[in-house]
Order: C-alpha cells, then sequence, then structure tokens
C-alpha cells in the first residue's frame, strides 16, 4: 500500500507533463529524481522511527555540518531565492535591505541560544522554558506561539508554491497543492526528523550549486568584478544608477527599525529552526551548526544579489520574458528563473524549476514536523495527560497532528488562492518575535521570571502582533479595502515584541513571590555544561 | 573537588561566555541598526560610490554586513572551541 502511494506520487508529475516541452520534461525528471531519493529515505527512516528521540530530533545523530545545511535548508525558502532575487531585479539595492536582515538573525542565534537550547531541551523549544517555569502554563502558551507561526508560515509557502508551480510546471494550482500537501505529510509522518532533516540537506546543496552555477554564469561575462556588473546593470535598469542607493521601500525609519526588528528577533524565534539544534549530539555541534548555517546562508543572499543585478542585465527589453508593459512575463518572482533560461538554455531552467519545487516541499516539512511537535509533545502529553503518557502514544498523536497540519495547509492553501498572502510571514515572524523569541531569552538570561510573568506577557505578545497587523496597512487597508490603517505601520515587529518584554518584566516582578532562584541557579549550570 | 572551586569555575565561564556573546551581539547590532538608520534619515550617504568604481557605499556596507557577520560567527566558534570550552572541564 505504502509502495504504491509512493510510486503513484512518482509518476504522477511525469504523465501531467508529458505534452510540454523540453525544459518542462527535464523539470519533471530532476523533481522526480527527488522526490523518489527523499521518498527512499522515508522508506528507511520509518523502519526505525518508533522513539521519540528518532521521530523528533533523528536520533540526535546528525552533525554539526550536516545540521548546518539542513538549517540552511530550512531557512532558505522559496521566498528568499525566488523573491529577494526578484526584489533586486526590479529596485535594485533595496532588495539587499531584506537579504541583509534576514541574515543578520544568524549570528545572534548563534551567539545567544544555539547552544543554551541544545543543553537545556530535548525535542521542542518549550522543553527548555519548562526546566524553570511550570510544565502545563508554559507549554501552552509556547504550542499557541509555534502553532500560530507555523500556521501563517505555512500559508503564505502553499499559495506561493501553487501559484509557483502553475507557471513553473504548467500544473493546475489545486494539482501543485495536493502534490507539497500529500509529498510533505509523507515525509513527516513516516519519516520523522530524520527524513525531513535529509528532504533539508539534499534541497540546500541544490539550491546552493544551481545558486552559484547561475552566478558564476552571470559573472563570468563580467570578468567577475561586481563593479562592472552594477556599472551595466545600471545602464540597462530604466531607473538608472538610482538602483545602486536606497529607493522607495524603505521611507521612514520607525518602519525600517520595525521590520528589522522582526527579522532579527523572528528569526530566533521560529519553531522549525530552533528545533534543528536539538538533532545534533552535544552544544559543542549544535554551536558548529549555527556557524556553518550562517556561512551557507551569507553566501547565498550573495548569491541572490548577483542573480538580481544579472536579471536586469539580461532580461530587460527581451520579449522572451518580459511582457509590453515591461513587466516579467508569469510574475516578479520569475526574475531568477528567467535568467535560467536565458543563461543555460531548457535544461537548466528545468533543473532551477525543479530546485525552486524542492525548496518548497522542504521547507512546508519542516513546518509541519513544528508544528506536529508543538500538539503531539506540548499540548497531548504536558497539558492534557500531565505528563503521564507512553512513547508510543506520543509519537502517534505527533503523526496525527502532522497528517491534519497537512490537511489544514492544503484547505487553507485552496482558500487563500490569488490572494495576497505576503503579510502572512510578515506576521509570522512577527508571532515569533513577540512570543517565542521573548520567553525563550528571558528563561534562559532574567533571573526573576516567573511562570506567570512568561503565561500573560507571552500572550500579551503574541495578541499585539495579531492584532497590530490586522488593523494595519496590509490587511485593514489592502486586504479589507478600508481607507486608513488604524495602527500605521506595516510591520508591527518593533512594537509587539516591546510590549511583550515590558508586559513580561512587568508580571513577573509583581508576581515575585513565585520566583524561583535555585531553579534558575541549577538552570544556568545546565546551561553551560549540559546536564552531566 | 570541593563546591566552591566549582561554583568559582562556573561564575568564571558565565562571565566570559556572557561577555563574548553581548559584545559579538552588540557588534552585529550596531552595524546592522546604523545600516538601517542611515536609509532612513540619511539615505544620500548611501549614493556615494567608491573611488574608479560603481560599488555605492549602500551595496559596499550592505555586503561587508554579510561578510563580517559570517566573520564573527567564525570568532565566537573559534574563541568558544580554544577557549570556553576549557572552562568547562
Amino acid at each position: 500500500m505504502k509502495l504504491y502511494l509512493f510510486l503513484t506520487l512518482l509518476i504522477f508529475p511525469f504523465s501531467v507533463m508529458a505534452s510540454e516541452s523540453s525544459s518542462k520534461n527535464f523539470a519533471a525528471l530532476v523533481f522526480g529524481i527527488f522526490v523518489f531519493i527523499t521518498l527512499l529515505i522515508t522508506y528507511f527512516a520509518s523502519k526505525k522511527n518508533f522513539n521519540k528521540s528518532n521521530y523528533y530530533a533523528a536520533g540526535g545523530k546528525i552533525s554539526g555540518f550536516q545540521n548546518g545545511l539542513a538549517i540552511a535548508g530550512d531557512y532558505m525558502s522559496a521566498a528568499s531565492f525566488l523573491g529577494i532575487s526578484g526584489l533586486v531585479f526590479f529596485s535594485g539595492f533595496d532588495g539587499l535591505i531584506y537579504s541583509i536582515g534576514f541574515l543578520v538573525g544568524w549570528p545572534i542565534i548563534l551567539f545567544l541560544i544555539a547552544e543554551k537550547l541544545k543543553n537545556l531541551g530535548k525535542y521542542t523549544f518549550a522543553d527548555v522554558t519548562s526546566t524553570r517555569l511550570k510544565q502545563s502554563k508554559i507549554r501552552i502558551l509556547s504550542a499557541s506561539g509555534t502553532l500560530v507561526t507555523v500556521i501563517f508560515y505555512l500559508i503564505a509557502q502553499m499559495v506561493g508554491a501553487g501559484s509557483l508551480i502553475q507557471i513553473l510546471f504548467g500544473l493546475p494550482y489545486y494539482y501543485a497543492i495536493w502534490i507539497v500537501g500529500l509529498l510533505m505529510i509523507i515525509y513527516v509522518s513516516f519519516g520523522g526528523m530524520i527524513a525531513t532533516t535529509w528532504v533539508q540537506i539534499i534541497k540546500a546543496i541544490l539550491l546552493i550549486l544551481g545558486a552559484t552555477a547561475l552566478a558564476v554564469m552571470v559573472l563570468n561575462d563580467y570578468s567577475f568584478s561586481i563593479g562592472k556588473l552594477l556599472e551595466e546593470a545600471s545602464n540597462v535598469h530604466p531607473e538608472k544608477k538610482s538602483i545602486l542607493y536606497p529607493g522607495q521601500l524603505i521611507t521612514d525609519p520607525i518602519s525600517a527599525i520595525s521590520l528589522g526588528v522582526a527579522l532579527i528577533f523572528g528569526t530566533a524565534g521560529l519553531p522549525h529552526i530552533l528545533m534543528r539544534f536539538f538533532t545534533v549530539p552535544d552544544a559543542k555541534s549544535s554551536r558548529i551548526s549555527a556557524f556553518y548555517a550562517t556561512t551557507f546562508i551569507g553566501y547565498f543572499y550573495i548569491l541572490t544579489f548577483v542573480i538580481g543585478f544579472g536579471a536586469i542585465i539580461f532580461l530587460t527589453d527581451n520579449n522572451s520574458y518580459m511582457d509590453t508593459n515591461n513587466n516579467l512575463i508569469g510574475s516578479n518572482n520569475m526574475a531568477a528563473i528567467h535568467l535560467s533560461h536565458a543563461l543555460g538554455g531548457d535544461i537548466f531552467l528545468g533543473f532551477i524549476s525543479a530546485v525552486a519545487f524542492a525548496t518548497i516541499l522542504a521547507v512546508v516539512s519542516g513546518l509541519t514536523l513544528a508544528g506536529a511537535s508543538a500538539i503531539g509533545r506540548d499540548l497531548y502529553v504536558f497539558v492534557i495527560k500531565k505528563g503521564k503518557s507512553d512513547e508510543k502514544k506520543e509519537i502517534l498523536v505527533s503523526k496525527i497532528s502532522s497528517v491534519f497540519l497537512g490537511i489544514i495547509a492544503i484547505i487553507l492553501g485552496i482558500i487563500f488562492e490569488g490572494q495576497n498572502v505576503a503579510f502572512m510571514v510578515g506576521l509570522a515572524f512577527a508571532v515569533a518575535a513577540s512570543t517565542n523569541f521573548p520567553i525563550l531569552f528571558l528563561t534562559i538570561s532574567w533571573k526573576n521570571l516567573t511562570t506567570n510573568g512568561a503565561m500573560y506577557g507571552g500572550f500579551i505578545g503574541l495578541f499585539s502582533a495579531l492584532i497590530f497587523v490586522f488593523l494595519g496597512p496590509m490587511v485593514w487597508v489592502e486586504t479589507l479595502g478600508f481607507e486608513d490603517a488604524i495602527f500605521p505601520f506595516k510591520y508591527p515587529g518593533l512594537f509587539s515584541m516591546s510590549i511583550s518584554f515590558f508586559s513580561i518584566i512587568t508580571i513577573s516582578l509583581i508576581d515575585k513571590k513565585n520566583k524561583d532562584e535555585k531553579k534558575f541557579k541549577e538552570l544556568t549550570k545546565k546551561s553551560y555544561l549540559g546536564s552531566k | 573537588m570541593n563546591k566552591n572551586s566549582n561554583d568559582y569555575n562556573l561564575e568564571k565561564l558565565t562571565f566570559y561566555s556572557n561577555l563574548i556573546s553581548y559584545s559579538l551581539c552588540f557588534i552585529v547590532l550596531i552595524l546592522y541598526f546604523s545600516f538601517i538608520l542611515i536609509i532612513g534619515f540619511k539615505p544620500e550617504i548611501f549614493h556615494k560610490t567608491l573611488p574608479n568604481s560603481s560599488i555605492t557605499y549602500g551595496i559596499f556596507s550592505g555586503l561587508f554586513i554579510i561578510i563580517i557577520s559570517v566573520f564573527l560567527t567564525f570568532i565566537y566558534v573559534l574563541l568558544s572551541n580554544l577557549f570556553l570550552d576549557k572552562l568547562k572541564k
């Protein structure tokens, strides 16, 4: 039965695309091989997947280098590959502002939390907060923070995936959503963290290779000089030299800072990223994995920068890729895809398309696993069963949750077809920065934190992020059609995170009779030395 | 080992570890937010170009922040592996 399912999924993309052009056939072939290999890994992982450690944390056997690649795989989404290169193509410098924001969170994660996470926790970041705070209360908050982040991020990825695959492979939107949804359910429920990790690693390698090839082809024409590349791009682009300095993206400083805060501290609160630090054997490997992740991600963003400027040179005024209104054919996100065709022909276009598809699949799998762990472990075991549940049941609940989350993602992906979902990524980062990061950071570093402070303050942070986004320009004006936003800023990160920290600290100080300095001392020791 | 010397070592470890972590954090945040504040308040600074090149100050500082971030993580790993890990024994 399982094998049959594997095979249909494998053959499916080919049969649909048989009549399309050679690039689409090649894309289907590369993607087919990717799916075949990852399903094979899933099959082997499913055979030994019957304990918690394997299911949530790949048995803690992933090396620092491998985990660095896997983290990079989790983090380099299709949105950053296609979205940022597209943004650079349209507005040059402004695209760079985003990529820097996405990168700068990484050193912060390494310096402040990577090692302590591994020393204090086992499978989810709520394990860390509950080493000193009361299990059931703090797990409700952590699980809510995780699920809100995961679901919004998932919707954004699914909708992006559907429309992208529609353009790349000529598949109908619904088929694309179903393929992505079903594959991710199979990876996560049968293969757990082992399969998810290898999906990330393979995808990260493919993406880095593909983007490197693309950037090298661009730079090759300009004798590998960034200066010459920029000069040529600014000659060709309709806005000339102004693409080389700040443009329209940031006009008021408060929005700029708020965006920066959400990107940096949101990254440090993304549950599917935090979870990866539990898959290595010790804190030292955790440190090494954050270092490799930062290196790969930094390198990758430099590539997207080169690719974006390359796209300006090779695509502008070329009517195979631009329509009569001077827009890219397909969508704003197609710059890297069209560039791959312009430089490497059908075969390379096919390869890059398949890589983009694999990228989406890998990111949604990581998200689903993080969400499923929050339900199975944090909510089911520690809130509902008060910590008394056997291992088999816990894994079963997690697996059912992953199927359930997958189905929700498919349904929401279909409901939100054609909607502008860009705000959902922003929302996911804002919630991560205003709930997950503050409680995690204060658990590790502030001795006066109490359970009540963390829980009520964390929920205040969570709701303020949601309310500010809802009342802000992106939902209130652009989606609901009201004239003026009640909350004036597009990115609420600065405000919701400050409110969160302020509430957690104030409530903890009022609640000081419940503080437990002895536990904090134990935690500090354990956070440096591990459980030895 | 008696308890006091253990406590002393832990204190020393905590102190140096925090010193390294927070200073490096501070450098990264200062660089990043100066970059953002320049874009917000005085974007003209980023219009100038490097001598004999098309690379503007803006693009130069952007790429510089990416590279320095990676470099600082390397420094952190180096300090931890060579120095902090010894204090843990």
